[in-house]
């Protein structure tokens, strides 16, 4: 204790060190997101004939750490539309709540939710396209899928910048590199989407998220899959990549322990 | 025992670091609010047409996005098909951009069209498009738009813009990663340049070439000609061949594939 | 001294319970010239009556397009009409952008309704003195809505509102069936007919005094978007119109033989 207010009640540099004067800055710019915290990779998803297949593994990573094992990353929207996030994880529950807000808002109307999968695809671009523009983007980049207005399959995807494009198939993360080279080679784009069943569709995303699994270091073998067609949506969110093994490992050079 | 030395005031044995300047130095931000979805799109006009055109391809990096997104949009028209339209607005550069930039550029020509009863006309639609992207002159849309239409006269009329609102009418107009290589192409096929009439003399006595409008199918013909060569020479220009040409009678799409590798 | 010591603004009820501001506001109402609205299973349609001020002057807008689905037709203060007119108008544009879609027509309805409802219970504002028919379609179909200075909305199958509206709606009434089965050209001659009842004995309908918008749903479910026939574009409308009056006129006569 001394004589100095200003002193009294706060750590002693010699004991605890000089504290970094950087935390307790009140003033300049608020502080957005810089950089993502908990995340989630690849979302992936393919159009077949009469609906729409996505998928996207169970986990949440907290940088190369696998902090949460079992997070559903595809959101359902009122029987119409399944958006499928990969990105930041906070901010897709932010997104998931205003999906809520605006599905509440929509049922009070008489002929309740009219909103299909190509407007709320319109309207989350809109959202991220805002927020990037406010420089306090929601991390996230995110598959929407479900029918259009004229009841055709629809797949479209927009990112943190608010940019969208919409393919027959498309990855977000990893997964732009790693399973659409798989879709594109199983159906290619001059071929109708009508050719595809949703069987096949289903089989393909199967065996993109294996690769993934083995090829994507933030993946898991826990995975949801979601299918949309006209009946409704089917979401299976226990899905598990069955007897895989890294075992082989061992006997390729390059890999696990070496002899010679 | 350190700050004591730098700058504790008081003769104190002890330091207390919270009497240090509580002010960093500010941050910069990380995030970077662009990106560059490449393709590129041209226009030229003629007597009585305009064409704007634009490949389909959508990139990040070396990555492929999409095969078909399209670049030129129809302005003032219906949503949904695009009727009732009598300008064109092409976008190349950041993709979300140009959709805004298109977005707000379509709801000023409808709520013109609203308030005054009857359709924009294309030189004050292409002044309003300036102070569009002029109002964003800190935060510009990062894209390279080019509007289409016909004027008073019904000629073709053409306005190039960068990307905070400088523009001006042209002929002929190439914008996108491939620019570079399309435009020398149109100064020479298009304005003549370098093309001399021959035999009308020899050295400085030899007469230009003047230039003048192009019938519509060589211009469709050079647009063809000018992505295909694109393609070879440029990555991020391929998939998709969009144009739309302005003539009296409205608006005509001609989609045409291009290479995809 | 005075008649009436409830009627000095819109926010005090009378011990009666009423709002006199907002019955004068509806007054306006019934002194616009009239306008029909009437709906059959794939359209909605509306037609309107327009005067000129003096003969030397052009005649009133009674139908306005908002969107390409939908439609407004206006009787009673038209400079009201046209500041909801622009918030629709405005209100619809910005669907179109947030979502990409046409607003929902019950949608834009309720809002202008909260709109005018703020008007009746705030110091210092006035009730629109405008009665609105909105006609339009969305997924669920045509739809028309009558809406009151007063806030009121009502989804009608056919309604008429403005000066002797009552003939109009009388012949609506008498027609119900017909009108719901009807075609959309025939849902035109229903609203024309409509407006001819409350026209007085000396007056005609012609190319200059009338409107009429048209919306609906095309045959292959595609919106037909708003139409508005005005001028020469009404002649061939005008004349299905008389064609199919003297056909009843024919008919009657003979029914009379019959008898």
């Amino acid at each position: 204790m001394n004589h100095f207010p200003e002193s009294w009640g706060r750590p002693r540099d010699d004991i605890y060190g000089t504290y970094n004067p950087a935390y307790l800055q009140s003033t300049g710019p608020k502080a957005h997101t810089q950089s993502p915290a908990v995340t989630g990779t690849s979302v992936i998803a393919v159009k077949f004939n009469g609906g729409v297949a996505i998928a996207a593994d169970n986990l949440a990573s907290y940088g190369s750490l696998a902090r949460f094992t079992d997070v559903k990353r595809l959101r359902k929207f009122s029987d119409t539309a399944v958006v499928g996030f990969s990105g930041d994880v906070s901010d897709m529950q932010y997104m998931d709540r205003l999906l809520e807000s605006i599905d509440i808002r929509e049922n009070y109307s008489t002929h309740g939710n009219m909103l299909n999968a190509k407007n709320l695809h319109t309207y989350l671009s809109k959202v991220l396209y805002k927020r990037r523009s406010e420089f306090n983007p929601l991390w996230n980049h995110i598959l929407v899928v479900g029918f259009d207005g004229d009841k055709k399959p629809f797949l479209s995807s927009a990112d943190l910048l608010g940019t969208t494009y919409s393919a027959p198939h498309l990855a977000t993360g990893f997964g732009a590199h790693l399973a659409v080279p798989i879709l594109r080679r199983l159906f290619p784009e001059d071929r109708p989407t009508e050719d595809i069943t949703k069987e096949d569709a289903v089989k393909a995303l199967r065996e993109c998220l294996k690769v993934l699994w083995y090829r994507d270091a933030r993946s898991l073998d826990k995975y949801s899959l979601a299918i949309i067609t006209e009946e409704g949506v089917e979401i299976k969110e226990d899905q598990r990549l069955e007897n895989q093994s890294w075992a082989f490992a061992e006997t390729i050079r390059g890999y696990g322990a070496q002899v010679v | 025992m350190t700050s004591l030395v730098n700058q504790q005031p008081h003769s104190e044995a002890i330091g207390y670091s919270f009497s240090q300047s509580t002010h960093a130095p500010n941050k910069q931000h990380s995030f970077y609010p662009y990106t560059d979805n490449g393709g590129s799109t041209l226009g030229i006009t003629g007597a009585d047409f305009a064409i704007l055109a634009g490949d389909t391809r959508s990139v990040a990096g070396y990555n492929i996005n999409s095969r078909y997104a399209p670049k030129v949009f129809k302005i003032g028209g219906d949503d949904e098909t695009g009727e009732g339209a009598h300008i064109l607005l092409s976008v190349v550069g950041f993709a979300a951009d140009g959709h805004a930039l298109k977005e707000r550029l379509d709801a000023v020509v409808k709520m013109y069209k609203y308030q005054h009863g009857k359709p924009m006309s294309v030189r004050a639609c292409a002044q309003r498009l300036s102070t569009i992207l002029y109002q964003k002159r800190f935060f510009p849309y990062y894209v390279h738009a080019i509007l289409a239409g016909l004027d008073e006269e019904g000629t073709g009329a053409l306005y190039s813009y960068d990307p905070v609102g400088s523009y001006e009418r042209e002929q002929c107009r190439a914008a996108g990663s491939a620019a570079s290589l399309i435009m020398p192409f149109l100064d020479n096929q298009v304005n003549f340049k370098n093309q001399y009439i021959p035999g009308s003399g020899e050295g400085h006595a030899l007469e230009p070439k003047k230039a003048g409008p192009l019938p519509r199918s060589t211009v469709e013909q050079l647009v063809r000609d000018a992505f295909t060569s694109a393609v070879e020479r440029h990555i991020e220009v391929g998939d998709g061949l969009q144009m739309m040409v302005i003539t009296a009678n409205g608006i005509e799409e001609i989609y045409t594939p291009l290479k995809q590798d | 001294m005075f008649r009436n010591n409830y009627d000095n603004d819109a926010v005090t009820f009378s011990p009666q319970g009423r709002i006199f501001q907002v019955e004068y506001a509806q007054e306006a109402v019934k002194q616009g010239s009239v306008v029909v609205g009437l709906v059959n299973k794939t359209h909605a349609v509306l037609v309107g009556l327009k005067r000129n001020a003096e003969e030397l002057s052009s005649y009133q807008k009674k139908i306005i397009e908002i969107d390409s689905h939908m439609g407004v037709a206006i009787a009673g203060l038209a400079s009201d009409a046209r500041v909801l007119s622009n918030y629709m108008k405005q209100q619809s544009l910005g669907s179109r952008m947030t979502y990409g879609r046409p607003i929902p027509v019950d949608r834009i309805v309720t809002q202008i309704a909260d709109r005018a409802q703020l008007n009746t219970q705030q110091y210092g504002k006035r009730p629109y003195g405008v009665g609105l028919l909105v006609a339009g379609v969305d997924e669920a179909g045509p739809h028309l809505f009558e809406f009151q200075p007063s806030g009121m909305i009502h989804e009608m199958v056919a309604c008429a509102i403005g000066a002797r509206s009552q003939m109009a709606r009388t012949y609506l009434e008498r027609n119900l069936e017909q009108i719901s089965t009807s075609s959309r050209d025939e849902l035109i001659t229903h609203g024309l007919r409509a407006l001819k009842e409350t026209l007085s004995q000396d007056k005609e309908l012609t190319v200059d005094n009338t409107s009429v918008g048209v919306v609906g749903q095309g045959a292959t479910g595609k919106t037909e978007s708003f139409k508005l026939y005005e001028g020469q574009q009404l002649v061939p409308l005008l004349e299905v119109l008389e064609q199919s009056d003297s056909a009843e006129t024919r008919e009657e006569e003979t029914m009379e033989v019959d008898s």
